[in-house]
């Protein structure tokens, strides 16, 4: 978990990890690998949802799976599941509420099954049942072996299900430390 | 142009330049189908255009050969400017691009499925507004008409590149309006110049439009081939 005040740099870390941003120094690796050739190991949430606006929730998953090279609906369906829509939902995304759009965003970072999953502020605009929902589903990702690095202000909601706090001041990375006896 | 296999993990399938730019397209022809942003805003431009220059100049029909060439083309390449614009912004609104960014599909299957999207929008006006032109400005070609059908091609291309092209390089900045046409159409202005004088001497029958149609297709080879190199560049400078 990133923690940090506004403009400590957590969702500039999360671009460059992504492959958003350039570092201005050194190189990051993801699992050995630089970003660009590691892109099908990673997932990307923003503030923004990072969908469009005219299309519904399944087009805008098999859009965005085509570019991962997936022709089958049925890991988009799962995914939509996951996040707590339903696949059949015709409705287009400009119509959601910002609640579904934030799962759907959520969705389409997870669709492709990524084993490193970068997340920026995904309990923001979400009611508290949502919210527990997702987190229930990131604990069980990170039971499957999965990296999440996730930034949230909303520490409560992970205190039982993260590993690790990462807290940034100014660019900086200022603390660390294990999760456990940490308090919300 | 690679057209071979991208790089894929985890099973995926693997898929080429060629699939991924149709993906694109079709994405965009959707999008479009639904909002019609851009077709709206240019075919209400392109009708301004010919109603207001027919009603200020009424042209006789030889005045209106001469003249068509330089209408017909600056209505296109004005309004193809506004829809180039809407295009790209669409991919900006709720951050999209970043998502297309972050997968690993390549920039130039982006690329050439916006120039095809494009393109198709551009030609879809100049259907629909070339026979309107005829008939505000009284037209008839003495020239072979599949000249004509050539050289819209040929131009529509060579201008819908480059402006795909600065359109994503300018997007953005903060005066993207402003941005595109002055980055655009000084690179466009030999295409243009062919474009009339083409267009002009199909209409008129005096010349051959020849030189002009081989100098647009090599203005629209060296152009498509640099934008594409390039763009991978453009998509990713922040």
């Amino acid at each position: 978990m990133l923690r940090g005040e506004n403009g400590a740099g957590k969702s500039t870390l999360l671009r460059m990890i992504a492959g958003l941003n350039e570092a201005t120094e050194g190189s990051i690796l993801i699992f050995g690998a630089p970003t660009r050739e590691a892109r099908h190991d990673i997932g990307y949430m923003a503030h923004a949802p990072l969908l469009y606006d005219e299309l519904d929730g399944m087009e805008n998953l098999r859009f965005f799976a085509r570019l991962y090279g997936l022709d089958s609906d049925q890991p988009l369906a799962e995914a939509m599941q996951r996040v707590g829509l339903d696949p059949a939902l015709t409705r287009r995304i400009g119509q959601y509420s910002q609640g579904m759009r934030q799962r759907l965003s959520l969705a389409r970072a997870i669709f492709h099954r990524p084993r490193l999953l970068l997340l920026d502020e995904p309990f923001s605009n979400v009611d508290p049942q949502s919210a527990t929902q997702i987190a229930k589903l990131l604990a069980g990702m990170r039971s499957a072996g999965d990296t999440i690095l996730l930034v949230t202000h909303q520490i409560g909601l992970l205190a039982n299900l993260a590993d690790e706090y990462l807290v940034m001041s100014r660019g900086q990375l200022v603390d660390r430390g294990f999760m456990a006896g940490v308090q919300a | 142009m690679k057209a071979g296999p991208a790089t894929t993990g985890k099973g995926e399938k693997s898929m080429s330049i060629t699939r991924l730019t149709w993906i694109n397209v079709r994405k965009d022809l959707r999008l479009e189908w639904r909002s019609r942003d851009v077709l709206n805003s240019m075919l209400f431009f392109s009708l301004l255009v010919v109603v207001i220059f027919s009603f200020a100049f009424s042209p006789t029909v030889d005045e209106s050969r001469r003249i068509a060439g330089g209408l017909v083309w600056i209505a296109f390449l004005f309004s193809m400017v506004m829809a180039l614009n809407q295009s790209w912004a669409r991919e900006l609104r709720n951050g999209v691009l970043d998502a297309y960014r972050v997968s690993p599909a390549p920039a130039e299957a982006l690329f050439l499925g916006k120039c095809l999207g494009n393109f198709i929008f551009v030609i879809l006006l100049e259907c629909l507004m070339a026979p309107l032109f005829m008939v505000f400005y009284n037209l008839s070609s003495v020239g072979p008409l599949w000249q004509l059908v050539v050289i819209a091609l040929l131009g529509t291309w060579a201008l819908v590149v480059n402006g795909t092209f600065f359109a994503a390089m300018s997007i953005r900045t903060r005066n993207r309006e402003l941005m595109l046409p002055l980055l655009l159409l000084p690179i466009s202005i030999p295409a243009v110049g062919s474009m009339v004088t083409a267009t002009t001497q199909v209409l008129t029958g005096e010349g051959s439009p020849v030189m002009q149609m081989k100098f647009l297709a090599g203005f629209c080879v060296v152009f498509t081939t640099a934008c594409f190199l390039l763009f991978g560049t453009v998509l990713n400078a922040e």
